[in-house]
């Protein structure tokens, strides 16, 4: 039986999530199972100035980068264009980073003329009716590697992926960065760390995580299979959301040093008092360090 | 509970919230609460197992009827300066009406410590009504009419300045009614939060 084909194609980009998945331990051995025909890294049979005819199969389409709706070019063809072309051919389109989903990054450059493929932001872009019925987003910047492999394997084995409301896999998005962060004591018993890069203390409450309200599974599957951003200590960034990027992102916005965005679905009224009871108490354990280095 | 042992409990918490604020913590037995309320101390220990126990019950109670009211007022469509108005008056009408509410607060619960050590630390048996002061803080800075600040710099100038107020009432040194004093009061609190 013939593999279904496979193209990858980016817009305005930095390459994050095609480098990303090049990081991924089993590459190869996941592309086994599809036709590669065009990818902006690796060697493929077809060179740019041939995608750009028109003329390829695609039944997978990766996008990856923010769209203008105009001047922006490859090969002397309106990116766009041709996207569009094979988006329309497509079984399924895959938008591989927050930039090809919400805008992301680049949209921060000129947020009145660049978005994502199917959404400004939270907002459905006029070509979300046409390819809704095959989107699945997967936000992040980048993506984790493994995150998209889920998705290939799952298409390639004819399997129904479920989504949310904005065409996520349920099984990478439906639980937040902070499920599973090596913290989770400290944020029980609102317990900071008391700086960058330490293994103790949350970094929720000052220092600008986002991991609590922040769709994204960093946390159950590790960066390199090793790690995370909030387990080695630098907060969340958030970069799985419509409004990555924001601003000042190592400090926690407070109002009268109430967090200005609560734990995802968790009322104000109810985090406020879990949370005023749970600082009422000093845990010893928590105040100490994990390891005694001997200086 | 049934509905019947429920309200028991309550009638219980009151009376013993009257006698507490009125004859003293310390001077008050579990049997002048019982004789008050025409039951036997055996059948009272059955609801309270000794008097520490009830006071913390007691200091949790006030704390959720005085956060109630501010949770309503929480829930207006109106400007923190006039969110700051219905507080004072509750908080005042409450010192009115029930005086043996706030006296509570300030006569056993602060002055106490000892008895509330062990179960009510920190913000534990107050978390009803603190919960409501940071509601109507964040409402406030989110909106732009209060000025960003830490939480217990503005906490400690609302709240200490009404309790303060309540205690010179108690020792009958204000000249005037505590109504008289909820317009003057509301301006100072609201431009010593407003942002600038």
């Amino acid at each position: 039986m013939a593999k279904p084909t496979l193209l990858w194609l980016q817009s305005i980009t930095c390459n994050g999530n095609a480098h990303s998945f090049l990081n991924h331990p089993d590459l190869f051995s996941i592309l086994s199972h599809f036709e590669l025909v065009y990818h902006p890294v690796l060697e493929t049979p077809y060179s740019l100035e041939v995608l750009n005819q028109k003329m390829l199969g695609c039944d997978i389409l990766i996008l990856e980068g923010s769209f203008k709706s105009k001047g922006v070019q490859k090969a002397g063809v309106e990116v766009l264009e041709v996207v569009e072309h094979y988006a329309k051919k497509a079984k399924h389109i895959i938008t591989a980073g927050t930039c090809a989903t919400f805008g992301g990054m680049f949209k921060a450059y000129d947020p009145e003329n660049i978005a994502g493929f199917c959404y400004n932001e939270e907002e459905k872009t006029s070509r979300y009716e046409n390819y809704a019925s095959k989107l699945i987003s997967l936000p992040g910047c980048p993506i984790h590697p493994k995150w998209l492999s889920y998705v290939l394997m799952m298409l390639s084995q004819k399997k129904s992926i479920p989504l949310d409301e904005m065409h996520r896999p349920q099984e990478l998005y439906n639980i937040t960065v902070h499920t599973g962060c090596s913290r989770n004591e400290y944020f029980e018993w609102k317990v900071d760390t008391k700086g960058f890069g330490l293994k103790e203390g949350c970094l929720f409450y000052e220092q600008g995580c986002q991991g609590p309200f922040t769709r994204g599974s960093c946390n159950k599957i590790l960066w390199n299979d090793t790690s995370s951003k909030t387990i080695v200590g630098t907060p969340c960034f958030g970069c799985t959301e419509p409004s990555f990027p924001k601003t000042a992102l190592f400090s926690t916005k407070t109002n009268m040093g109430i967090p200005a965005n609560m734990p995802l679905g968790v009322p104000r009224r109810a985090y406020l008092t879990a949370t005023g009871i749970a600082k009422s108490f000093k845990i010893k354990r928590f105040e100490e360090r994990i390891i005694d280095y001997e200086d | 509970m049934t509905d019947k042992k429920a309200l028991k409990r309550e009638s219980i918490i009151q009376a013993s919230l009257q006698l507490f604020s009125s004859h003293g913590f310390h001077r008050t037995t579990i049997p002048d609460i019982a004789t008050k309320l025409g039951m036997s101390v055996g059948n009272l220990y059955n609801y309270f197992s000794s008097k520490d126990i009830l006071a913390k019950e007691i200091i949790k109670y006030t704390s959720e009827v005085l956060g109630d009211e501010i949770r309503a007022v929480n829930m207006l469509e109106i400007s923190s300066k006039e969110k700051i108005e219905n507080i004072v008056t509750i908080y005042f009408t409450m010192a009115k009406e029930k005086p043996e509410m706030i006296e509570y607060f300030l006569r056993v619960y602060l002055s106490h410590r000892e008895v509330f050590k062990d179960g009510c630390e920190g913000m534990t048996c107050v978390s009803g009504f603190i919960t409501e002061i940071m509601i109507f803080f964040d409402d406030g800075v989110s909106s732009g009419e209060l000025r960003n600040q830490d939480f217990f710099s503005a906490f400690g100038l609302f709240m200490g300045y009404l309790g303060g107020m309540v205690f010179l009432k108690g020792e009958e040194i204000l000249p005037r009614t505590l109504d008289e004093y909820i317009d003057d009061i509301s301006r100072n609190i609201y431009y010593a939060l407003k942002s600038e």
